[in-house]
This record gives structure tokens, C-alpha cells and sequence, in this order.
């Protein structure tokens, strides 16, 4: 372990990037922007969460990484793996043992505890990016509140798809001030930015972190007749028969079956575990998790 | 009674070159003044002076706002400057690519200015976009395509409903018919006529277009190398020019 520093980011850039979060804490929403350094994987490959992660570690923690909700898929692993080897911290699959997650795309389905920090991997962290590429003016627009524009592309979803089409990164605005994309989750996680944990997220390529202080008020935005909707397959999860859960569809042949499970892995295994069964577990084929 | 506009002195210098100098007028509620003069004399430097696109160097421009009376719009904080362009003043740009959002549908680009300033009811958006679609002439069923589906006299007028919308008080106007055909031009003067007229709007128009301000406007300004050379009622100056460039300009007009 001599090989590396503790969590493989020098002192320095690690006090960097907590003064980083500090500001954004402060200022829920706001992007703070940050030194990011070059990490040893590519960008989009969560360098920014890396990061987040490498800053608020110590040796105590146990680090739990989900990558669309599983934890063993090649980013999760490969992160998870980074952690052990650099900082020698325990590590775990469990939403419930873990201090630190850090995740990409999904928010875990067990309500997360005041203990715990969920570090977010965001490719880009402007909700108005899409909308008006300056950053200039996007900074400009934060700066003085002018948030129309976000209404303007839900307008374009209902006029084209009669109803608001956008299902992930779907546009909050947190504690009535800031506009925010929460990063890639779908709108299904939205309800859950109101957490009792603290939300980092980073962006590596972008040089950015925002974040939500615990209990903080988080909107989605939506128009009065066209009221937001927290929306999900329409099925029980086939492996532990949760109706609750966000699904994913896996395609099991190549003659139309498919098959829906819980996309967070450690929940469904849970209630495995704790005796639920689903459709197609009973028959005990096909065990995709 | 107070004017809607006031400017005094207005300067606005490039290094060494004028852009406009010394520009004084007093614009009425109701009021169309046009600006005239060849390319290069400061008339668009003049217009996007007024509405703050570009700082001026020296002078006042004093708008009559809503709450607080007379003030300068210069000495105002960028967010009340803003919030004036999107409330009680309008931009119609000479190219609409300018002035449009060309990804949104034009439901969504005349709606912009509403939910800007805090509409969030999607049925009640829609309706005063197809309202005022209807207003400029543009058929009900193409409020769900993109300006880019749109012809040149289309999308002007597609603008200036996106403009109009949330009833500004003051509409700047640079060379709103260039690049348009004559035919179009004529039915988008007629439209722009009828919509001052009737929504009681103050404007002001920069235009080469002689025509266009005999039809449109009450009063003009005849600008050469960035100075107001002759000022009057519209007919008084085209039909009894003083200064010598304006005698130029009348006579420049081929009659047809």
C-alpha cells in the first residue's frame, strides 16, 4: 500500500475537493466548479464520482458501488476494485451496511440512512445544456433564476408525445432556488432525492460538483395539467415479485419472451432471501440477477 | 403626458469610429418612429443601443417603466434589464434565424415568453399560442413544426407573434421585411399595421425601406455617418426633404 497515497488522490487535491463540496452543500443545486484531475480510466467512466468518493473516504468506511443498479457489472466491479486496492477499505453489496455508495444511474430502493453518502456519476452535470449550448449564458441564466427554458423542452415532449416524454435526468429544482439535472437516474428515483443521506455529485470531464444536504426540498418540474409522474413498467419484479421496484426488461429468447426484474440486485436478492418469490422464480430458470 | 421613451445624447463609439452620436428623441405611448439612413450610418448600432444588445458610451435611455416610472435602463442591474426584455419590451431581429429557437415547434417558441415569465398551465400556453399563431396568419395545424419547416415570411411572422405575446409596450424592430419578397412584404406590413394599431404598441423600426416607414410610421429620423441629420412627421420628411442626404435618399427611390 505504500505504492499509493491513501485513496489515491494526493492530500492536496483531496482538500481541494472538499472545499468543492462544502460550497456545494451550501448551495444546494449550485455547480461548483473543480480542479478535476486525470484519473486513471477514461472519461464517462464515472471519474468524477471517483473522485467525490476518493475525497470524503476513510479508512473506516465501507464502500458499496452500483452501476444501473447492480453491483456486479464491469464499472462497479472495477471501481469497487480501485477502492480496495488504494485505500484497503472494506467494501460490500449491502444498501444497508454500506457508509459510502457511489452509483451510476439508479438511487438504491431502500431508503438510505442519515449515516450514509450516496456519491452520484454525472457525464453532464448543465440541465440547460441541451437547451441553449452556451455556457455563458447558462451560467447566466442560473445566475438571474431564468428558468423557462427547462419548461420549454417538457412543452416540446407533450406537444410531440402527448405527455412529458423525458424519463430520465428528468429537470428538479431544489430548495426553490437552482435548477438541477440529477444526473442519468430515471424520473422513478426523483422522489427519492429527498433523502436523509447526504447526495454528492461529480462530474469529472465537466469540473463539477453539486450536491443535496440532507431533507432538502427537491421539485420536479412539470405543468399544472401535465403533473409529474414517477412512472415504471407496469409489472412485479419476476425474480422476488416486488411491485414496487424499479424493472428492468430482459429479452430471455429469441421469440418474444422477456422477463422483468429488479434493476437494484441488491434488493431483489434481499427478498429472495427473505423468502419472496416472483413469476418465473419458482421454476428456478432462468436465474438472470 | 410622459413619454414611453426618452433618449438624450446617446453615444456609442467603435475605438476611434462613431457608431452613433448625440442621438436625442422622445418616443409616445402609441408612437412609431422610423429610422432610415444608408448601411453603415448607425442605425442598428443606434437600435441595439436602445435595447440593450450593446453598451452605449455616453447618454440616457430613459424607458417609462410599469412600477417606477421613468428610468434609466442603462443605470438599471442586468436582471431588471433582462426581465424588461421579456415583459415589456420586444426584439424582432431582420433574420428570424436570429430571433427563433429553430429546434422548438412554434407552439413552443411563441410559448417561451409565457412560461419565462411564469406560465406553467400547458393547455392554457397552447391555447395563446394558437391564438396568436391565428393572429399572424399561420394555419392551426403547423403549430407542431419547427421554424425550419417554414417559409422566409412565415418564420418573420412566426417572430413577431413569439414577440408579441406577452403584450410588450415597446417593439424594437430591425429591417423587419428584408429578404422578403414584395407580395409577402406588403402582407407582412399590413399584419405589422394592424397588430400596432390595434394592441396600441410603440415602436421603433430601423429600416432602408423608405415605403416601409411611410406606411408604418408616424415619425422619422434620417441617419448619415452615425447623426440624426433631419428629424420630422414621416410625410413632412419624405415629401419636403431639407437636408441634402435626405433629398439623395427620396430621390434614390426608383417610382414604379
Amino acid at each position: 500500500m505504500s505504492d499509493y497515497n491513501f485513496a489515491y488522490l494526493d492530500e492536496q487535491t483531496k482538500r481541494m475537493i472538499r472545499r468543492a463540496i462544502l460550497k456545494a452543500l451550501a448551495v444546494p443545486g449550485y455547480q461548483v466548479p473543480f480542479a478535476s484531475r486525470e484519473m486513471p480510466m477514461p472519461y464517462g467512466w464515472g471519474t468524477g464520482g471517483v473522485q467525490v468518493s476518493a475525497a470524503c473516504l476513510v479508512p473506516e468506511d465501507r464502500l458499496k458501488v452500483i452501476d444501473q443498479g447492480a453491483d456486479d457489472t464491469t464499472n462497479a466491479v472495477s471501481i469497487r476494485r480501485f477502492f480496495e486496492k488504494t485505500a484497503g477499505v472494506a467494501t460490500t453489496g449491502r444498501t444497508s451496511e454500506a457508509t459510502l455508495i457511489q452509483t451510476r444511474h439508479r438511487i438504491p430502493e431502500e431508503p438510505l440512512t442519515r449515516d450514509q453518502i450516496l456519491v452520484y456519476q454525472v457525464p453532464i452535470p448543465e440541465p440547460l445544456r441541451f437547451l441553449e449550448p452556451r455556457e455563458t449564458e447558462t451560467r447566466k441564466m442560473h445566475a438571474l433564476e431564468e428558468y423557462g427554458l427547462v419548461h420549454v423542452k417538457l412543452y416540446e415532449d407533450i406537444a410531440r408525445h402527448g405527455q412529458i416524454a423525458t424519463s430520465y435526468a428528468y429537470p428538479v429544482k431544489v430548495e426553490g432556488r437552482y435548477v438541477m439535472d440529477p444526473s442519468p437516474i430515471p424520473k422513478f428515483d426523483n422522489p427519492k432525492l429527498e433523502s436523509e443521506a447526504i447526495q454528492l455529485f461529480g462530474a469529472g470531464r465537466e469540473q463539477r460538483i453539486h450536491a443535496l444536504p440532507p431533507h432538502c426540498k427537491v421539485v420536479s418540474l412539470d405543468f399544472e395539467d401535465h403533473p409529474f409522474e414517477a412512472s415504471k413498467a407496469d409489472h412485479d419484479c419476476d425474480l422476488c415479485g416486488s411491485g414496487t421496484s424499479y424493472l428492468d426488461e430482459v429479452i430471455v429468447d429469441d421469440a418474444g419472451g422477456r422477463m422483468f426484474v429488479c434493476s437494484d440486485t441488491d434488493y431483489c436478492e434481499t427478498r429472495r432471501g427473505a423468502g419472496h418469490r416472483g413469476r418465473l422464480a419458482a421454476t428456478g430458470q432462468e436465474d438472470a440477477a | 403626458m410622459t413619454p414611453l421613451l426618452q433618449v438624450k445624447g446617446l453615444t456609442k463609439r467603435y475605438g476611434a469610429r462613431i457608431g452613433c452620436a448625440d442621438v436625442s428623441f422622445d418616443l409616445y405611448p402609441g408612437e412609431v418612429m422610423g429610422i432610415v439612413g444608408e448601411s453603415g450610418s448607425g442605425k442598428s448600432t443606434l437600435l441595439n443601443c436602445l435595447a440593450g444588445h450593446l453598451e452605449a458610451d455616453s447618454g440616457h435611455v430613459m424607458f417609462d417603466t410599469r412600477a417606477e416610472g421613468l428610468r434609466d435602463v442603462r443605470a438599471m442591474s442586468e436582471p431588471e434589464r433582462r426581465m424588461l426584455a421579456r415583459t415589456d419590451w420586444a426584439f424582432v431581429h431582420q433574420n428570424p434565424r436570429d430571433g427563433l429557437r429553430m429546434g422548438v415547434s412554434a407552439g413552443g417558441n411563441v410559448g417561451e415568453r409565457l412560461m419565462a415569465v411564469g406560465a406553467r398551465h400547458y393547455g392554457d400556453i397552447r391555447a395563446q399560442a394558437q391564438d396568436w399563431l391565428g393572429r399572424v396568419e399561420i394555419a392551426a395545424d403547423r403549430i407542431d413544426d419547427r421554424p425550419t419547416a417554414f417559409s422566409g415570411g412565415m418564420q418573420q411572422r412566426l417572430q413577431i407573434a413569439r414577440n408579441l405575446v406577452t403584450g410588450p409596450r415597446l417593439v424594437f424592430m430591425d429591417e423587419p421585411t428584408g429578404g422578403l419578397d414584395v407580395s409577402v412584404q406588403a402582407r407582412l406590413l399590413d399584419l405589422l399595421r394592424g397588430l400596432v394599431r390595434e394592441m396600441g404598441l410603440s415602436a421603433v423600426i430601423v429600416t432602408h425601406d423608405l415605403a416601409v416607414v411611410r406606411l408604418l410610421a408616424h415619425r422619422l429620423m434620417v441617419m448619415k455617418s452615425g447623426h440624426v441629420v433631419e428629424a420630422g412627421l414621416t410625410d413632412q420628411v419624405l415629401d419636403d426633404p431639407q437636408h441634402g442626404y435626405t433629398q439623395l435618399l427620396v430621390s434614390s427611390v426608383l417610382q414604379a
